[in-house]
C-alpha cells in the first residue's frame, strides 16, 4: 500500500480531517512526529463522529436524568427501568453519508450498527424503527434513494429477525444529495445483567469476535465529519458493506456468552472500528491496552497496522474476559461459527499499544487522547426570521385540499414502505404502523407493553429551531401518550449541516434548547443519542447547501398492562373529541404549502404546560377506559388527523359542528399543538371530566359510514382518500 | 406430543413457533441445533421461518444439506409429521421433500403484510383444525415466497388434492392474478401443500404469529390445535 511510504507532516493531518492547531496537539501529546498509525488514531478520535467536537459543550445542557434511568448517555445506549426487573435499551444513530454513496448498503450498516450498540449491553433487540429523510420527489436520484435504502433496512432487519415496527419519512429538496437515514433499536435486558464497556482486570485477554476485517470503511468516521464534495461517489469504498446473518449468529452467541459470567467488558467496533473499541473501553476502565495485530482474524491479504485499526468492517466485537472463562467462550463463538482470536490484554500503562509483525506501530498515551481532544464553542448566528404568513387568498375547496393533502409526499401513505419491513416476526407487535400512534410491543413472558415513535418537523426546525426542537419532543411524548402508555426517555439524532457556519451553528444551539425545555417540561430525560454533521452538499450551481435542521427523536414509553393500549382506528357509532385548544395556526402547515406553495410564517408555537396538561389527561382517559381510541393532531391538522384514522379502519365519520371564530382552513387544518382526536363512547363523562380539570374540550362529531361528512355536507369517500393516500408512492416508485 | 423445531444458523422465527405451541396447545416443542446427528424420539418436526445461512445461495439449499437433514429423510421415511413454514417450506422443496420451488416474489420485493387463506382440505393434520372453505387472516413476510411447479406437477398437485393453503380474497375469491389476493405472484394461488401422505406440509405465511388476540387475531389457532389433535390422539 502506498500509504506506509505517506510522509507524516501536518498536511497529512489535513487529509485526515485534523485541522492545524489539533494536529500541532497530537505533536505536544506525543512529543514526536506520530507513526501513520498514530496520527488515523488521533484523526478518527477527534473527528466529529467520535468525538462531538462541535455538540460536546451544548448536549451537558440537556437532561439526562429520571427516577427511572439506569444508564443515561456514555454508554453503547440508554437504559431505563421498565418494571419486573428488566431494562429497556435503546439509541438511534445516523447513517447519513454511506446511504447517500451506496443507499443500499448505506442504510443496511446503519441497522447493523445500532443492533450491536443494544446488544453489547445483554439486550435482545426486540424492535427496530427509523426516521428518513428524502430529497425531492421530483429529483432524478430520490427514487434510486428511497429504494435502495429501504431495501438495506428491510434486507438487514429481516434476515436478524427483529421486527420493524414504526418510523417516519419526509421528503425535501434540502436532502436531494444528502438523504438522513436515522435507525433506531430497542432491546430487553434484566437489570442484573446489564453489560458495560469500562476494561478492567490488568492482564485480562482482549478478545475479538465475529466477522473478519477487511479494507471497507476505511475513514468512514472522518467521512462522516466532512462535508461532500461532487466526488463523492469516489468515496464509495469507505462504505462498509454488511452481512446480517452474521449479525444474527453474533447477536445468539454474544447472548449465549451473557448468560455466563466470563464477560467482564464488552463493546461493539462501530466508528473508527478497533480504534474507538479498544480506546473506549480502556480509557473508560482508566487502564492500558495492548493489541498484538498479526492475530486480528484477516480476509484480505498484506493489510497494514493502519488499515487494520481504521476499518469498518461490519459484524466485530471486543470483549474482556475473565482468563479462567476463555475456552467456554471459544466454544460458544466456534459452535455458531464466527471468529474468536485472543488478540491483546490489559496493561497498566494507562497506553494503547498497537504491534504488527514485531515493531510497535503505535504508542499512544489514553488520558490525553480522551481528555485533549477538541471542544469548539464555536460562533454562532440567528437564523433570518421566516417572511411573516401573509394574506391568505385561497379557492380551493376544503374537500379539495384534504385529497391534495393526503396524497402530499410528507402525508401520503408509507405502505409502500413498511409492507417491505417484517414487523410481526417475534409475535409480540400489537400495534404495527398505521394502527396506532406508537408501535406497540409486548415484553415477551410479560404483559409489559413498550410504546415506540420516531419524530422530528424539519420545517418547523428551519422556520424557528428552538419552536421546532421543543415541538419534536413535544410530538414523540404525544405519540405514545396517545396509546395510553407513559413516556419515559429520549435517544436523539441530531442531523445538521457544516457547523463552522455560524448560521448552522445557530441552529443547533437553539434545538438543543428547544429540545432541553421539552425535555425538562415533559420529565422525559435523554439517555443516548447521535449528532450527525456536515449534512451538506453542492447542488448543480456548485452552491453548498445545507439539508434543514433535523433533531430527529426517537422515544420509549411504558405501559405496565399492554392490553390497556388504544390504536388510532375508528370504528363505527362513536363519538368525536378533541382535546387541546384549536387556535387554527396556519403558518409552516402542510396546507400553506401544498395548497398555497407558501413555506411561510412563524410555526405552531409549543406550550409545554398546555402539552402537559392535555396529555396527562388524555393518558388518564385512556386508562379508565373513556377514550378507545387517539391520533395526535400533527402534520396536516385537525381534518387530516380524522382521515387518517377513517381510512386506518375503513369507518367514515360525520363532522357536524362546524368551526368557529375563524376561516374553516384554519380550524381543519391549522397545526396548533397539543391536541388530540379521541374517539369515545362516554362522550359525557369525557366532556365532563375535561371540564372539572379546565382541559379545552370540543365534541366534533360521530363516527360511521363510509365517507368523511362535513359540516356544509360535503362528502368525501373513503376510497377517494385511500386512493389518494396510495398514489404518490406508487407514483414515485412507478409501482 | 413431542415436537422438535430445528434451528440452522439464520434460522429466526423459532421462538414465534415456540410461543404458538405454547399459547395453543400447552406442549413445550424442544429446540434442535442443525448440527445433531440424530433426532430424539419426536411426533413432528418443524422447520421454522429465517434466513437460514444468510439465503445466500438459494433460499434453504444449504440448508437441505445440513447434517439433521439426513435424520429428518429417514424420520420421513418412517411416518413422521414434518412442518416447514416460510424459510422451512424452502428448505422442504430443496431437500425434495415437497415438490415445487419458491421463486423471488412477483413484485421482486420482501413482502410483509396480513394476507387471506382458504382451507382447501381439511382431512390432514394441519387443516383439520378448519372446515373445508375457510379462510382465516394470517401474517406473511418473506422475498421468496412464489410458489412454482411445471405444469405436469401442477396438474398432479391440484389431482391428489395435494393444495391445502390457497391465497385468497377475505370473501374466499381465489384470483392468481390479482396481486391483492395473491401476494407473491404464486401459481393457481398455492400458500401451502402436503406430500403425496398428507404427513408433510409447507407453507409460506406464518400462522404462529396469528395466536394471540392481542397481536390482532387468533386465526392461527387452528393450525396447532389439529396438530394437537392428530399427534395426542
Amino acid at each position: 500500500m502506498s500509504k506506509a511510504q505517506l510522509i507524516v507532516n501536518e498536511e497529512l493531518g489535513k487529509e485526515f480531517g485534523l485541522s492545524s492547531d489539533e494536529y500541532a496537539k497530537v505533536l505536544t501529546i506525543m512529543g514526536r512526529t506520530p507513526s501513520l498509525t498514530e496520527l488515523g488514531i488521533f484523526s478518527v478520535m477527534w473527528s466529529e463522529h467520535c468525538s462531538y467536537k462541535s455538540s460536546r459543550a451544548w448536549l451537558r445542557n440537556l437532561p439526562t436524568k429520571a427516577p427511572w434511568v439506569i444508564h443515561g448517555p456514555g454508554e453503547n445506549a440508554g437504559v431505563v427501568d421498565i418494571g419486573q426487573g428488566l431494562a429497556a435499551i435503546f439509541k438511534m444513530e445516523s447513517h447519513n453519508h454511506p446511504s447517500f454513496i451506496e443507499p443500499y448498503q448505506g442504510a443496511a450498516t446503519g441497522v447493523g450498527g445500532i443492533l450491536r450498540d443494544v446488544f453489547t449491553m445483554g439486550a435482545r433487540p426486540v424492535a427496530n424503527l427509523n426516521a428518513l429523510r428524502f430529497g425531492s420527489p421530483d429529483h432524478p436520484a430520490t427514487r434510486h434513494i428511497v429504494d435502495g435504502v429501504v431495501r438495506g433496512i428491510g434486507g438487514y432487519g429481516n434476515c436478524v429477525g427483529v421486527p420493524t415496527v414504526g418510523g417516519e419519512v419526509n421528503f425535501h429538496a434540502s436532502y436531494n444529495g444528502n438523504p438522513l437515514v436515522n435507525a433506531m433499536n430497542v432491546g430487553v435486558a434484566r437489570q442484573d445483567r446489564i453489560f458495560l464497556s469500562a476494561a478492567a482486570g490488568i492482564g485480562n485477554p482482549v478478545i475479538y469476535v465475529g466477522s473478519k476485517t477487511g479494507r471497507d470503511g476505511i475513514h468512514g468516521a472522518t467521512m462522516a465529519s466532512a462535508e461532500f464534495d461532487k466526488d463523492a461517489a469516489s468515496k464509495r469504498p469507505t462504505v462498509q458493506v454488511g452481512d446480517p446473518f452474521v449479525e444474527k449468529l453474533l447477536i445468539e452467541a454474544c447472548l449465549e456468552l451473557m448468560a455466563t459470567d466470563a464477560i467482564v467488558a464488552i463493546q461493539d467496533m462501530g466508528a473508527a472500528g478497533l480504534t474507538s473499541s479498544a480506546v473506549e473501553m480502556a480509557g473508560k476502565g482508566g487502564v492500558g491496552i495492548e493489541l498484538n495485530l498479526d492475530h486480528v482474524p484477516q480476509r484480505e491479504e498484506h493489510m497494514t497496522a493502519y488499515e487494520m485499526m481504521l476499518s469498518e468492517s461490519q459484524e466485530r466485537m471486543l470483549m474482556v474476559l475473565r482468563p479462567d472463562r476463555t475456552d467456554l467462550a471459544k466454544e460458544i463463538f466456534e459452535k455458531w461459527e464466527l471468529d474468536f482470536a485472543i488478540i491483546g490484554h490489559l496493561t497498566d500503562t494507562g497506553h494503547i499499544v498497537i504491534k504488527h509483525h514485531g515493531q510497535t506501530e503505535a504508542d499512544i498515551p489514553l488520558e490525553p487522547l480522551a481528555d485533549e481532544a477538541p471542544l469548539y464553542h464555536r460562533p454562532t448566528a440567528p437564523s433570518p426570521k421566516p417572511e411573516p404568513l401573509g394574506a391568505i387568498d385561497v379557492d380551493v375547496s376544503i374537500e379539495q385540499s384534504l385529497i391534495k393533502l393526503l396524497g402530499c409526499a410528507d402525508l401520503a401513505s408509507r405502505s409502500w414502505i413498511w409492507d417491505q419491513y417484517d414487523s410481526t416476526i417475534g409475535g409480540q407487535t400489537v400495534y404495527r404502523p398505521g394502527q396506532a400512534d406508537a408501535a406497540i410491543i409486548r415484553v415477551d413472558g410479560t404483559n409489559i407493553g413498550l410504546a415506540l415513535t420516531t419524530d422530528c418537523t424539519p420545517r418547523y426546525c428551519a422556520a424557528d429551531a428552538y419552536q421546532g426542537g421543543a415541538q419534536a419532543v413535544a410530538e414523540a411524548w404525544r405519540n405514545i401518550t396517545a396509546t395510553g402508555a407513559k413516556p419515559l426517555a429520549v435517544t436523539d439524532n441530531l442531523n445538521f449541516g457544516n457547523p463552522e457556519k455560524p448560521e448552522v451553528m445557530g441552529q443547533i444551539v437553539a434545538a438543543i434548547e428547544g429540545m432541553k425545555d421539552a425535555c425538562n417540561a415533559l420529565d422525559f430525560p435523554v439517555v443516548s443519542g447521535n449528532v450527525s454533521l456536515y449534512n451538506e452538499t453542492r447542488d448543480a450551481n456548485g452552491e453548498n447547501v445545507s439539508v434543514l435542521p433535523t433533531p430527529a427523536i426517537g422515544a420509549l414509553g411504558v405501559i405496565d398492562d399492554v392490553s390497556k393500549t388504544i390504536g388510532n382506528v375508528f370504528k363505527a357509532d362513536y363519538d368525536l373529541v378533541v382535546i387541546g385548544a384549536t387556535k387554527g395556526e396556519l403558518g409552516q402547515t402542510l396546507w400553506l404549502r401544498e395548497i398555497l406553495g407558501k413555506e411561510t410564517g412563524n410555526p405552531p408555537q409549543v406550550d409545554l404546560q398546555a402539552e402537559r396538561r392535555n396529555g396527562d389527561f388524555v393518558r388518564e382517559q385512556i386508562a379508565n377506559g373513556v377514550i378507545e381510541a387517539c391520533h395526535d393532531v400533527s402534520d396536516g391538522g385537525l381534518l387530516v388527523a380524522a382521515a387518517e384514522m377513517a381510512m386506518a379502519g375503513n369507518v367514515g365519520c360525520t363532522l357536524d359542528v362546524p368551526e368557529v371564530g375563524m376561516r374553516p382552513e384554519a380550524y381543519w387544518f391549522g397545526e396548533d399543538q397539543a391536541r388530540y382526536l379521541v374517539m369515545t363512547s362516554q362522550k359525557d363523562a369525557l366532556l365532563q371530566a375535561a371540564k372539572a380539570q379546565d382541559i379545552p374540550v370540543r365534541f366534533i362529531g360521530c363516527t360511521g359510514g363510509d365517507s368523511l361528512v362535513m359540516p356544509s355536507g360535503a362528502v368525501t369517500t373513503i376510497a377517494r382518500m385511500k386512493a389518494a393516500s396510495k398514489s404518490f408512492f406508487e407514483k414515485l416508485m412507478k409501482v | 406430543m413431542k415436537i422438535g423445531i430445528v434451528v440452522f444458523p439464520g434460522t429466526n422465527r423459532e421462538r414465534d413457533m415456540v410461543i404458538a405451541f405454547e399459547r395453543v396447545t400447552g406442549f413445550t416443542p424442544q429446540i434442535i441445533w442443525h448440527r445433531e446427528t440424530a433426532l430424539p424420539q419426536l411426533d413432528m418436526v418443524v422447520l421454522p421461518g429465517g434466513f437460514s445461512y444468510g439465503d445466500y445461495l438459494r433460499c434453504g439449499a444449504m440448508a437441505a444439506h445440513s447434517p439433521i437433514m439426513r435424520e429428518i429423510q429417514a424420520f420421513a421415511q418412517k411416518g413422521g409429521y414434518i412442518m416447514g413454514v416460510c424459510n422451512g417450506f424452502q428448505i422442504l422443496t430443496e431437500a425434495n421433500l415437497l415438490p415445487g420451488a419458491l421463486l423471488p416474489n412477483a413484485s421482486l420485493r420482501f413482502l410483509s403484510r396480513d394476507c387471506h387463506l382458504r382451507i382447501e382440505r381439511n382431512d390432514t393434520a394441519f387443516t383439520q383444525g378448519w372446515k373445508q372453505g375457510d379462510i382465516f387472516r394470517t401474517a406473511t413476510a418473506h422475498g421468496d415466497g412464489n410458489y412454482f411447479c411445471d405444469a405436469e406437477g401442477l396438474k398432479r398437485l391440484e389431482g391428489e388434492g395435494q393444495v391445502v393453503f390457497r391465497y385468497a380474497s377475505p370473501n374466499g375469491e381465489i384470483d392468481p392474478s390479482n396481486s391483492d389476493f395473491n401476494p407473491n405472484g404464486s401459481i393457481n394461488a398455492i400458500a401451502g401443500i402436503v406430500d403425496q401422505t398428507g404427513r408433510i406440509c409447507g407453507m409460506m405465511p406464518h400462522p404462529e404469529d396469528m395466536v394471540d388476540p392481542l397481536m390482532g387475531s387468533e386465526d392461527g389457532k387452528p393450525l396447532f390445535q389439529g396438530i394437537m389433535e392428530t399427534l395426542t390422539r
